[in-house]
């Protein structure tokens, strides 16, 4: 193995950062924003996916191989939440 | 002492003998004869089950077997037939084989991870020979929920962790492709040289990567919700049921193009070495493989126009099915042109190659007729759509299957199999498949649902004909088991290059010597260069 990339500090940033998303989740939960809570809770999920997937996972420090097919599964995942909620959201239009 | 001198010769039969050195093999080739008789099993299998059902079809009261025994038929047909053997069948034997030797390298990037997918296949099929034993499965090879998950009493989980885990077996050869093409190619063997059914199986294998987890979570979901009674996909739970369907059809659409793809593959194969020509527009069939693998994975809502789906994405979804067209009939087109002024030989994986193009056709012309929004409500779950992915996966995919075996045998065995018979039995399997399933599209269009047994009378006599040539097809099948056997012994010996083909697995011994070439070549020619043996004959039993 060859050992972490980043110092050991930006690791221990990122593990607080993820624990104030992972409280900041917890605590929105709480206050009510209609159909803002689910956008609000996803979008700090994908922050904390990126920044596990960069720093834990080194995807920073990987080559564009590597980035691409992290890239190519991401948009394949995209697809199928896309192409499901375009039949989910659209069943009261007609 | 020409046979003294072959013989003598070290090849990947020869290099070793006994179960162990079967079992515990790490070359590509030995394990694609693993899967060759693993597939061919499960063929059988499944053809017993549709064997069952044509019978049963002959009489419209349903005389034979009690309604449930009948779901149980088709679903075990289903399931066996696609995941244990289409699937598995042209990528994990003709692919296996020889995708390795077409781009000049010695073995898959990762040999012991292809062993391992043979096991996987093999324990995945055990767990739903199991449940077959027990007492089978009824849900139909979809398993749609809530039925699936609440409702059904058979052996639902059983089998749907024997795909799950065959599923991880097409995994990790769609990954052991990707990896062999990027890393292993010989020295010269750029992108564009390769042969097109590598490419085919590349795009196959991008599939199989990134569709295949969607199922293995789709199933451990279903099991989920049948044994801890979550709510996923059962309404009375609070769940969705077409969430299922939009999650299984992710793959399972997805997986047509993984039965298809490698089938074009071939095609390419067979129509440049017959017709001496180099494939009209390479690059546009290399490129158009890709295209059906991505486009395929948009397009899965046509399964669920009539299933409570929006018209607004039934409407997308509709046009998107007609997007995949292109790409399929681009090959169709290029393969057909490149008949043009070309100097065909009538040999018999040509037969095959021509009987796919012409039913491929049928098929996917049908296919445009059911990704029509107003026409599929009128022959949805009916015969119509039953011959039409039957004219994909039988008249697609096996035809070409068949015709690569034919192809390839005398490399994979050293010996040429019997012309006469091998011709025969490529008629007796076009006109058996004909006469079997082009009476359903009529069927269909005439109102008779599939997964029912007991039918109205006026429409008996196109079950008969159906079951009639199912009969041909049958005799057709086992005709292919009987001289291949034969020919293992007794067939005339192949040569290094019986078709005077140009692939880089011409250019090696027949068999293989066990790491595939004595020295690793170096390509500096595109694939179906023809213009070197343009003169020399094929010759043809």
């Amino acid at each position: 193995m060859t050992g972490h990339i980043d110092s050991v500090k930006t690791y221990t940033t990122v593990w607080i950062a993820l624990l104030i998303l992972t409280a900041v989740t917890t605590t929105v939960a709480y206050v009510d924003l209609g159909p803002l809570n689910v956008v609000v809770a996803l979008t700090i999920a994908a922050v904390k996916m990126l920044l596990v997937t960069l720093f834990f996972m080194h995807v920073r420090h990987s080559t564009k191989l590597t980035k691409l097919v992290i890239s190519g599964a991401t948009l394949w995942l995209a697809i199928l939440i896309v192409l499901t909620l375009a039949d989910y959201i659209s069943r009261g239009w007609l | 002492m020409i046979t003294a001198a072959v013989e003598e010769q070290q090849n990947y039969l020869n290099a070793g003998y006994g179960l162990k050195s079967w079992l515990l093999t790490k070359d590509h080739k030995r394990i694609a004869l693993l899967y060759l008789a693993t597939i061919t099993f499960f063929f059988f299998i499944g053809g017993v089950f549709a064997t069952l059902i044509r019978i049963e079809l002959l009489s419209p009261h349903g005389n034979l077997v009690s309604s449930d025994t009948y779901n149980k038929l088709f679903t075990m047909h289903g399931v066996v037939m696609i995941f244990f053997f289409l699937i598995p069948s042209i990528p994990a034997t003709l692919g296996n084989f020889f995708l390795p030797m077409m781009i000049g390298a010695r073995d898959l990037a990762f040999p012991k991870l292809n062993l391992l997918s043979w096991y996987l296949l093999v324990i995945g099929g055990l767990f739903a020979i199991f449940a077959m034993v027990a007492g089978g499965v009824d849900t139909g090879w979809t398993f749609y929920t809530p039925y699936s998950t609440t409702y059904s009493n058979t052996w639902v989980v059983a089998t749907a962790l024997g795909i799950f885990i065959a599923g991880f077996s097409s995994i990790l050869t769609g990954l052991n492709f990707i990896v062999t093409v990027h890393r292993m190619r010989a020295p010269g063997m750029t992108w564009f040289r390769m042969p097109l059914f590598v490419w085919a199986h590349y795009a196959t294998a991008i599939i199989q990567v990134l569709g295949t987890p969607v199922l293995a979570v789709t199933i451990v979901l279903v099991a989920a919700e049948r044994l801890l009674h979550l709510g996923i996909f059962d309404p009375a739970r609070g769940g969705d049921p077409v969430l299922f369907q939009h999650l299984f059809w992710f793959y399972s659409h997805p997986a047509v193009y993984i039965m298809i793809l490698p089938a074009m593959g071939v095609l390419s194969e067979l129509v440049s070495v017959f017709s001496r020509k180099r494939i009209f527009g390479y690059s546009v069939v290399a490129f158009s493989s890709v295209a059906i693998a991505v486009l395929g994975f948009l397009v899965w809502g046509h399964h669920l126009f009539v299933s409570g789906m929006s018209l607004y994405a039934g409407m997308v979804f509709s046009f998107l099915s007609y997007f995949v067209a292109i790409p399929s009939a681009i090959k169709v087109f290029n393969w057909t042109a490149t008949l043009y002024k070309g100097s065909i030989s009538y040999a018999t994986p040509m037969l095959y190659a021509f009987g796919f193009i012409g039913l491929f056709t049928i098929g996917g012309l049908t296919g445009l007729f059911v990704a029509c929004l107003g026409i599929d409500v009128h022959v949805t779950d009916t015969y119509f759509v039953v011959a039409h992915f039957h004219y994909i996966m039988v008249g697609g995919a096996i035809m070409a299957y068949l015709g690569g075996l034919h192809y390839w045998w005398p490399k994979m065995t050293g010996r040429m199999y019997p012309e006469g018979w091998a011709k025969l039995s490529a008629l007796v399997i076009f006109v058996g498949f004909n006469l079997t399933f082009f009476p359903q599209f009529i069927l269909g269009y005439l109102g008779m649902p599939r997964r029912y047994h007991v039918y109205p009378d006026e429409f008996q006599v196109l079950h008969v004909l159906s079951t009639a040539g199912a009969s041909v097809l049958a005799v057709g099948y086992m005709l292919p088991i009987v001289y291949f056997a034969w020919s293992l012994r007794y067939g005339k010996l192949a040569g290094s290059n019986p078709w005077k083909a140009t692939g880089l697995e011409w250019t090696t011994a027949s068999p293989p010597p066990p790491h595939n070439f004595d020295q690793i070549p170096v390509v500096t020619h595109e694939a179906y260069d023809y213009s070197a043996v343009i003169d020399e004959e094929v010759p043809v039993g």
